[in-house]
């Protein structure tokens, strides 16, 4: 049997599944450009290294 | 065999056919009024006299955005009822049977939540903050308490559409100061005359859904001297915010010319009896209604061109 058998299901919800996927997408390309943003900017601090003995 | 895989597919077929879309989740955001806050807050944020990075700058707006579109979310399942009387709303995604009540709710309270610690994350704390209060404000204050308590429900409702510019200054400088709040003025006392020209002409949308709406309360003429009066101290604040730190020439005068034609509107509006205004199909609130459309949409481009004009030493007053 295979494991991409289509339902009837799959067609009739696929605009809106195409949509939450896209939506997700965006939604780590943000994160990861706000990151980057973040991490770049010239008041970003690091935590502080702990020195272990 | 033959027609009972027919009638099943039929069954199926009809019984899917109200099934909600990805464009009906999205309806439940109020894309329209969610354009507004994305431009207002986006002005809050550009005339704000710091400079911010276009990315964290660009994700400020959008969570303002989705927290804005959550609470449209959250209205729009609070007031199902009421949606499903008036004529205006009937089509909306709950009313129409698209989406449940509990989706919305889900969805509204979902959004809600990642609108607020996204922005604190992204700018501070304090603009993720007044989002929250600004959609606490939306849906407890005004949509669960004093919209069907009250016929200045339509002051308190404008208060919190006026909230995104104080949003997005304060996301860029973590601080509060006079002008967010000329920006929030303007908005708040632009509402009234907005919506109580549309429920002039609405005539008896908000009475059959029970909303205390002026025209319901106090009477349609009540309403019409309520336009002129908030028109008339719109102008005074419109017209003073050109000698404020976000005002400057172009300023003044869009604020000059439209602030004429919207008192002259308002004026006119109050002059009018119902017999006037049935004789034209109200023209005159129709057009009053329009203008004021443009009337926000040009402050906060004019304070926007200000703030985009001061890095070239042109904007402002200096």
């Amino acid at each position: 049997m295979s494991l991409r058998k289509s339902h009837e299901l799959h067609h009739r919800r696929f605009s809106r599944n195409l949509g939450v996927g896209l939506t997700l997408a965006a939604f780590i390309v943000i994160i990861f450009g706000l990151t980057i943003a973040k991490v770049s900017s010239s008041s970003f601090t690091g935590p502080a290294v702990e020195v272990q003995n | 065999m033959s027609d009972a895989s027919f009638n099943a597919s039929t069954v199926t077929a009809k019984g899917y056919a109200d099934e909600a879309s990805f464009g009906d989740y999205f309806a439940l955001l109020k894309p329209r009024v969610m354009s507004l806050v994305v431009f207002t807050a986006l002005v809050g944020l550009l005339a704000a006299p710091v400079s911010v990075n276009p990315v964290v700058g660009f994700c400020a707006i959008l969570f303002i955005a989705i927290g804005g579109g959550a609470s449209g979310a959250l209205n729009m399942w609070w007031d199902a009822d009421i949606d499903k009387v008036m004529k205006r709303t009937k089509g909306r995604p709950i009313p129409s049977g698209k989406v449940e009540p509990g989706e919305a709710m889900a969805l509204g309270l979902a959004l809600s939540g990642m609108s607020v610690i996204m922005l604190a994350l992204a700018t501070n704390i304090f603009a993720g903050a007044f989002l929250a209060f600004t959609i606490f404000f939306y849906v407890v204050i005004y949509t669960m308490w004093l919209k069907r308590l009250t016929p200045q429900n339509i002051v308190i409702g404008g208060a919190a559409g006026a909230f995104p510019p104080v949003i997005g200054w304060v996301a860029a400088t973590g601080s509060m100061s006079l002008e967010p709040w000329l920006m929030f003025a303007l908005t708040f006392m632009w509402t009234p005359p907005h919506f109580w020209a549309l429920a002039l002409f609405m005539r008896t949308d908000y009475d059959d859904a029970g909303v205390p709406m002026l025209t319901v309360t106090h009477g349609r003429r009540a309403t019409r001297v309520h336009i002129l009066i908030y028109t008339a101290l719109l102008a005074i604040l419109a017209v003073g915010t050109a000698f404020s730190g976000i005002g400057g020439p172009v300023y003044l005068t869009v604020a000059l010319v439209l602030n004429a034609l919207f008192l002259r509107g308002a004026w006119r509006i109050s002059r009018r009896t119902e017999e006037d205004a049935e004789a034209d199909n109200f023209k005159v609130e129709r057009g009053f209604f329009k203008l004021s459309l443009l009337y926000l949409f040009l402050h906060f481009g004019a304070i926007l061109v200000e703030a985009l004009l001061k890095p070239f030493g042109l904007g402002g007053w200096s």
